[in-house]
């Protein structure tokens, strides 16, 4: 292990702060616009501002910023993880940088084959965004998963990636798909083409927010419990929730931690399989053949 | 008056209340999921890497109508009641007296 540079640990340093500075800047917001209020509740994300727009006002929320927030803090951890990267191996970090690149780029080439392979840092920068956004309710920041504006946009970007991959074949060729097998289905293969998007992030959006409702109606059930239990505790000790401490973290690491990141690869899995799924390969290879005949044959002839 | 917005907030609650029902659905069809791909490591041990992802990814799809019931009971418990109470206050106000 050779020694680094000033320079070289200057840079480190700058990264790492980088890396902490959003989720900082995030709880400042938090806390200085959250407005205080008696006892616990549930809201969706608040709106900061509106910037107005010819159609519609555009409503900036909680969730964009945190989003935000959350992608800038992926692209200075993907730059540590990058920096002093060398043929000769001298930092440790480097080893656990390639060990993600070759996990991902095992899973893409397993689920989807050899000719998506340039779709896995798409995978990996959706699978970190939403796990990362899902995580960083554990700093007390409003997870921009359990909003379904942001999660329904990723799922149209997905079904705009399908749609591609169906159209590959000519769109002649897409609208006879819906005709299978019998043209009488057509109109349920036509609402089943939408059904993709909408259950993709419905079932991410559900299972996010259903963690923050059960959590936050445990949090009630304990403080009204430890006010009937401990409240005969003599001054302030009476009026703190005992009950509160540590218990909801149980619940958290279900909720928070393995949920968020279960439905954070099980969305990156879903994006593989109905892109991978949705690209005629075998037709699509035999037009190109024909295609390539037909240019032949036309160079004969001039 | 008052009436009708306890009426529409009971009826919201129930209805919320009654849409989950559809949780049974999903509860069962994970156990039978989960107790299957336990059978199959029992058979294969060597194969629990990829029985575990496919029974995870089941699970997901499985839990897909449980969601869509809840996505409806969180819309009757926080969106509905509003939206309700404010037509039936301007219906109110555009009646002749």
């Amino acid at each position: 292990m050779t020694k680094t540079s000033r320079s070289f640990r200057l840079l480190d340093m700058f990264y790492i702060v980088m890396m902490i500075v959003p989720l900082a800047i995030g709880m400042a917001i938090q806390v200085l616009t959250k407005p205080a209020t008696e006892g616990i509740t549930l809201t969706g994300a608040r709106i900061f501002f509106t910037i107005p727009m010819p159609l519609m006002d555009f409503p900036v929320t909680e969730s964009q910023i945190n989003s935000l927030l959350v992608t800038v803090t992926i692209f200075f951890f993907c730059l540590y993880m990058v920096h002093g990267i060398h043929e000769r191996v001298h930092l440790k970090r480097q080893h656990f940088a390639e060990l993600i690149v070759e996990k991902v780029d095992g899973l893409v080439h397993e689920n989807m084959g050899e000719y998506f392979m340039g779709y896995s840092p798409f995978i990996i920068a959706m699978l970190a965004l939403s796990a990362l956004s899902s995580l960083s309710s554990l700093i007390g920041l409003y997870p921009p998963t359990s909003d379904i504006n942001v999660v329904g946009g990723w799922a149209i970007l997905v079904f705009i990636l399908i749609t591609y991959y169906k159209l590959k074949c000519g769109p002649l060729y897409y609208l006879k798909s819906f005709t299978e097998p019998v043209a009488l289905l057509a109109p349920i293969n036509f609402l089943s083409e939408f059904a993709t998007p909408i259950s993709m992030s419905f079932r991410h959006y559900g299972n996010i927010l259903s963690g923050t409702v059960i959590s936050t109606l445990l949090a009630v059930a304990l403080s009204g419990l430890s006010n009937l239990v401990l409240g005969w505790l003599p001054g302030f000790l009476g009026e703190i929730s005992w009950l509160r401490v540590g218990i909801p973290a149980v619940l958290s690491i279900y909720f928070d931690v393995f949920s968020g990141c279960l439905q954070a690869f099980i969305f990156a899995m879903l994006t593989m399989m109905n892109v991978s799924g949705a690209f005629p390969k075998e037709d699509y290879e035999e037009r190109k053949r024909k295609k390539l005949l037909k240019k032949d044959a036309k160079k004969q002839i001039a | 008056m008052e009436l009708a917005i306890g009426l529409i907030l009971g009826a919201c609650a129930l209805g919320a209340g009654l849409a989950m029902i559809a949780g049974i659905g999903p509860g069962i069809g994970e156990g039978n999921a989960v107790a299957k791909a336990c059978e199959a490591i029992g058979r294969q041990p060597e194969s629990k890497g990829s029985v575990t992802t496919t029974m995870l990814m089941g699970c997901a799809i499985a839990e897909t109508t449980g969601l869509y019931a809840l996505v409806i009971a969180i819309i009757l418990i926080f969106v509905a009641p509003n939206i309700l109470v404010d037509i039936l206050v301007n219906t109110m106000s555009q009646l002749p007296k």
